[in-house]
């Protein structure tokens, strides 16, 4: 056992190697701790900033002017859920069905011009959609409204939903669609009958993905949704939403709103992180469905 | 050498011997009356400007079992695909010449290619079959052509499945995942979805190589089966399952490499086509009845594939 019978393990060589290793090691080991810190970092400060003032008021009430203690941000939790229930709306049906079309022709020209232009739209700032949708939305209606928002979400959670989608569809075994157009399928019944469900778990990964993404955006809300201070279900009225909610309370130069700033915050990043989860627990098990055969 | 080759010969010499005692000679084939139930003529296949299959001939007799043979990339699957149109599924491809089913031409413009793999069914390589229940699996084609009666497709479930040797394994389970069953229970599934729409001819490309041996003996026995009701044209690599399970055998074969794949794992990913190295066509050197390919071949070169002397 204690006999040296290797002769690298004794000689200086073998000792710099190991000195070396170790240097390396606990370099790759700080960074991989430096890349999850910002992560925890603001987790930790939004929930501590935040978590002070979070009540069930939080999300029932209307907000309160400043000075006034209590209130909520109810209003914002349901513009935002309508917001993004429009962006879905416009998004889904259309990044769905394109997505069957680049999965099943990926190499016609229209295939490649598709995969091509989401990359690229999908790497627009979305500050830029914000002012395309008041260019094309907003100024001919000459009013803020629910729906704009909508838009400029739905252009920016097309190509995530659309890449998703295409790369879930691409899981699903190829002799699967040959399966079915044998049995005289035709190619649209092949996709919504056996393709879609087969892929059912990733598309619904990619949605999420989606919503997740859009959920926070704040730039284009303010050029399009504007924010509101009272309840409105109205999506042709300016609506209140949760990352613009953030926005203004955060520049406003009073101290109870920078609070409720934080708390809006942690309502927010909540939500998106659990989507998140969600989305990945459904993308492992979609890649399982296929590995073990 | 020599013995070698009368050694294989033997061997198949075997296998049909087998086959006289038991299937053979009880469903009479020698005294069935022929019909042509596919006829191919002067048929070409091109992918892109590279000829895959040149000027096939052949007619395929109904009620029987036909085995394609030949080498890797002579073309056996792009034939087989050709007789149900799937082979429409690559693009820029183009079929010469005709193929008659029952008289009528498959490959014409007017032809709806969903009537054609109506009649004329497939079952693949790899069992395949949608991640959906047993009874699912076996409705949807059914279900395609409008039948929504819960009673009559019950009773299609059971009959394909009887069909297909399966129903007393998996008649308690009927609504669990069909990607729950063995391999060889699941291309046994398949078999049966493919006769849920009663299809005239039954087109098998290697259902056996991805099974081991006993889920491949049930195959054959169930093929045996089939075909008093169904035209079979199975394409296989294992010469032996040629000589146990067919009546006739095609030979085909190829003049320079023709390196083209329908089954690699590249072409199934990228999805754009199949891989086609070289423009040399594949042809069928020799069709026969079984018996008489794998015992006095008339072509040299069918002598040397069947005894392993081949290249």
């Amino acid at each position: 056992m204690t006999t040296g019978s290797f002769p690298q393990t004794r000689g200086a060589n073998y000792r710099r190697r190991k000195f070396v290793n170790g240097v390396m090691l606990t370099l790759t080991g700080v960074a991989t701790l430096l890349a999850v810190f910002p992560l925890v970092w603001i987790i930790s400060y939004v929930v501590l900033e935040g978590g002070r003032f979070l009540s069930l008021d939080f999300f029932t009430q209307l907000p309160t002017p400043v000075g006034v203690p209590g209130g909520g941000v109810a209003n914002a939790i349901l513009g935002s859920a309508m917001v993004v229930g429009i962006a879905c709306v416009i998004a889904m049906p259309i990044s769905l069905v394109a997505a069957f079309y680049v999965t099943d022709h990926p190499n016609t020209p229209l295939g490649v011009a598709v995969r091509f232009g989401t990359d690229v739209l999908a790497g627009i700032p979305s500050i830029v959609m914000g002012i395309f949708a008041y260019t094309v939305v907003v100024l001919p209606q000459r009013h803020f409204s629910a729906f704009s928002g909508g838009f400029a979400l739905a252009i920016i959670m097309t190509p995530i939903v659309l890449r998703t989608t295409e790369e879930m569809l691409k899981l699903v075994p190829r002799n699967l669609r040959e399966g079915a157009l044998a049995l005289g399928a035709p190619e649209w019944k092949t996709s919504l009958q056996v393709l879609l469900p087969a892929a059912l778990n990733g598309v619904v990964t990619g949605v999420m993905l989606g919503i997740a993404r859009v959920a926070g955006e704040a730039a284009p809300m303010i050029f399009t949704a504007f924010g509101n201070p009272f309840f409105s279900t109205d999506p042709n009225q300016p609506i209140a939403t949760l990352p613009h909610t953030i926005y203004v309370y955060a520049i406003s130069p009073y101290k109870d709103w920078h609070d409720k700033a934080w708390t809006t915050a942690l309502v927010l990043i909540a939500f998106v992180l659990g989507l998140n989860v969600l989305a990945r627990v459904l993308t492992a098990r979609q890649a399982h469905q296929w590995s073990g055969n | 050498m020599a013995t070698d080759h009368s050694e294989r010969l033997r061997v198949f010499t075997r296998a049909l011997a087998n086959r006289e005692e038991s299937s053979d000679a009880a469903a009479g084939v020698a005294g069935k009356p022929h019909q042509t139930k596919i006829q191919v003529r002067d048929m070409s296949f091109y992918y892109g400007t590279s000829r895959a299959l040149e000027s096939i001939n052949i007619d395929f007799p109904e009620h029987y079992i036909t085995a394609i043979i030949g080498p890797s990339g002579c073309g056996k699957s792009t034939l087989l695909r050709t007789l149900n149109r799937m082979s429409d599924l690559v693009p820029h491809t183009r079929i010469e010449g005709q193929i008659l089913l029952d008289g009528e031409d498959l490959t014409a413009p007017s032809v709806d290619v969903v009537d054609v793999r109506r009649r004329v069914g497939m079952v693949f390589q790899r069992p395949n079959p949608f991640p959906k229940s047993i009874y699912d699996n076996l409705v949807f084609g059914p279900r395609l052509l409008g039948m929504n009666d819960r009673a009559a497709l019950d009773a299609i479930v059971e009959r394909s499945l009887r069909g297909a040797a399966l129903w007393d394994e998996v008649k308690d389970k009927l609504h669990t995942s069909g990607l729950a069953l063995s391999g060889g229970q699941q291309q046994r599934l398949c078999i049966a979805r493919a006769m849920a729409i009663e299809p005239e001819v039954i087109l098998m490309d290697e259902p056996a190589s991805a099974l081991d041996p006993i889920a491949t003996f049930k195959i054959e026995e169930l093929m045996q089966s089939l075909r008093e009701r169904y035209t079979i044209i199975i394409v296989t690599h294992n010469m032996q399952q040629a000589a146990r399970v067919s009546d006739y055998t095609a030979f085909m074969s190829w003049q320079a490499v023709a390196a083209l794949s329908y089954n690699a794992p590249s072409a199934e990913r990228d999805g754009s086509s199949a891989n086609v190295t070289k423009s040399q066509a594949g042809r069928i050197i020799e069709f026969g009845s079984t018996r008489q390919i794998f015992t006095t071949p008339k072509e040299k070169e069918t002598e040397d594939y069947i005894t392993g002397r081949f290249g």
